[in-house]
């Protein structure tokens, strides 16, 4: 009776294990400017251990704890790398020749019974399939968690809240305005007047391209926030095609201070702090 | 039974909110102050929510109403120290809030009612009493 | 939760804030939410005697969020539409709990029949 497949992977697991790393160096996917080749080694032969782990256990029945373990290492491999710079082809390949030295072993030892060799190869198909399908979910999840990582930075970064005087915060917004963002942005401004005690905030808009109605509302909404807590917030910089725009989507700004430019915003907060700027005598 | 402290400063009566005020010690409330306004005929009333995680229409409605008696016995209403979450909160909820002044600190809040304070006769008359040289 | 007098209020508010901070919600968002059962359990005192609340966290994907249902035994509201206008009210409020709430949920529904009772689901993510 043929041994099971396990059983020779076991015998053989040198020989696949070489064949593996020979493999990985024909298919030039072993980086060694990423991972050292020692390091490569190790980390491929407890990934092999562990899939035997498994296959053993497997046939016996209780592989589910064997199973969890090879998983856990295959995603943890799959994580180190992207974050290490593989590209998702270098691993994808990694798995691959993997599967190529077992089935070339599988060959080499049942190649007396065609119809076996064929079965077993198709379940070892399978399985180093599935891994690598697993290894290319991994690699991809956690492109997206630094994807939304940077989202999250880049938010906090582009609405800086400066203090233009006292009691007078300049909050100049760049770029397209979103539901979301423009919550971000109210919420900042608020706490921030809260925090210098300003009583007067200018939003300037002038870098924002378009304006849609639900940030219009926004927009008022934060003016009423703003004047609840018992300061004031001017808009500043509307271009004349937003405020065309303002106008046909019949939205009424006529509660909300407007001005065309941050300076004549300045102005009017000058004024209604009774603050005065005066050319001083030039000097003899 | 708890009551909510009211302070008094020159002709204005300083009230913290700190606790959630639930139905009768907010009318409590209301009484208490119009008896006080009435008896040092004040001028102003300060009421402090920067200790007030959440304002509801309820909480709305006793201010708004605090205002009006005020403004009837003449006094000046100012709300200070709301926090952000509230105000948005509030927006949304639509609470009109009419007739109540805010200000964001007790000293713009003091100093807000101070300037809506009546000149008064003896003031007017320093004025005129510079001297000509 | 049960709610009976309206000590319970007080209790009912601090429990939903615990849940909200456990899953981190905003602050924003707490409020928003903390105000809105506000407004719908004033409402259950006062036109029901009190009621049961369900206070649950519910998942969409990676974002959680908690859903309160608030369920009495009232006299129930014939015109939902009606309630649901800002200034109506029954009582002498200012007509803002129902639609207020609304506003500021993320999702509402509400099933009312006249002589059995009312029941209110909102959720916040």
């Amino acid at each position: 009776m043929p041994a099971a497949p396990s059983t020779i992977f076991q015998k053989k697991k040198k020989q696949v294990l070489e064949s593996w790393i020979n493999g990985q160096l024909t298919n030039d996917i072993l980086r060694e400017d990423l991972i050292s080749n020692e390091e490569s080694r190790a980390q491929s032969e407890e990934l092999l251990d562990a899939l035997l782990q498994k296959m053993t256990a497997e046939s016996s029945g209780n592989g589910q704890a064997d199973a969890d373990h090879l998983m856990e290492l295959l995603e943890e491999i799959s994580v180190t790398r992207a974050r290490k710079g593989y590209s998702p082809k270098e691993t994808g390949l990694y798995m691959f020749s993997l599967k190529e030295a077992l089935l070339t072993t599988l060959n080499e030892e049942i190649r007396n019974d065609p119809a076996l060799l064929y079965e077993e190869s198709l379940k070892v198909n399978r399985l180093m399939d599935n891994l690598a399908v697993l290894t290319f979910e991994t690699f991809i999840k956690s492109r997206e968690e630094v994807i939304l990582r940077q989202t999250d930075e880049m938010a906090e970064i582009s609405t800086p809240v400066i203090r233009v005087w006292d009691g007078i915060l300049a909050l100049p917004i760049i770029g397209t305005l979103d539901s979301s963002r423009t919550q971000v942005v109210m919420e900042n401004l608020l706490s921030q007047i809260v925090e210098t005690g300003s009583s007067i905030a200018i939003l300037d808009i002038s870098g924002v391209p378009a304006v849609d109605s639900l940030v219009a509302q926004h927009l008022i909404k934060t003016v009423s926030a703003t004047r609840l807590m018992g300061a004031e917030c001017i808009i500043s910089g509307i271009r004349p095609e937003i405020a065309q725009t303002v106008v046909h989507l019949g939205i009424d700004l006529s509660g909300i201070i407007t001005k065309a430019s941050l300076a004549s915003a300045l102005n009017y907060a000058f004024n209604a702090l009774r603050l005065e700027v005066r050319r001083t005598k030039p000097a003899l | 039974m708890e009551k909510i402290p009211i302070l008094k400063m020159g002709p204005f009566l300083l009230v913290t909110i700190q606790v959630d005020l639930y139905d009768r010690l907010a009318l409590n409330l209301e009484s208490d102050l119009i008896q006080m306004v009435n008896k040092i005929s004040a001028k102003g009333v300060l009421i402090d929510i920067s200790a007030v995680n959440i304002v509801d229409s309820f909480m709305g409605r006793i201010l708004g109403n605090i205002a009006n008696m005020s403004r009837i016995l003449d006094a000046q209403t100012v709300v200070v120290g709301m926090q952000p979450a509230v105000a948005i909160t509030l927006v949304e909820l639509g609470l009109p809030l009419h007739g109540v002044r805010t200000a964001l600190n007790v000293e713009k809040g003091m100093a807000l009612l101070q300037s809506m304070l009546p000149v008064t006769s003896t003031e007017e008359n320093t004025e005129d009493d510079s001297i000509a040289v | 939760m049960a709610i009976a007098k309206e000590q319970d209020v007080v209790p009912f508010r601090n429990r939903v804030r615990e849940v909200a901070v456990k899953i981190k919600m905003g602050l924003v968002n707490q409020t928003k939410l903390i105000t809105a059962a506000s407004e719908l359990v004033r409402n259950m005192l006062r036109y029901a005697n009190g009621g049961k609340i369900l206070i649950e966290v519910v998942s969409k994907g990676r974002s959680n969020g908690i859903r309160l249902t608030f369920m009495d035994n009232g006299p129930g509201i014939a015109d939902i539409n009606l309630a649901m206008k800002d200034g109506y009210s029954t009582g002498k409020s200012l007509g803002l709990g129902l639609p207020g709430a609304r506003r500021l949920a993320d999702e509402f529904t509400m099933q009312s029949e006249v002589g059995k009772g009312t029941s209110v689901t909102i959720i916040k993510w």
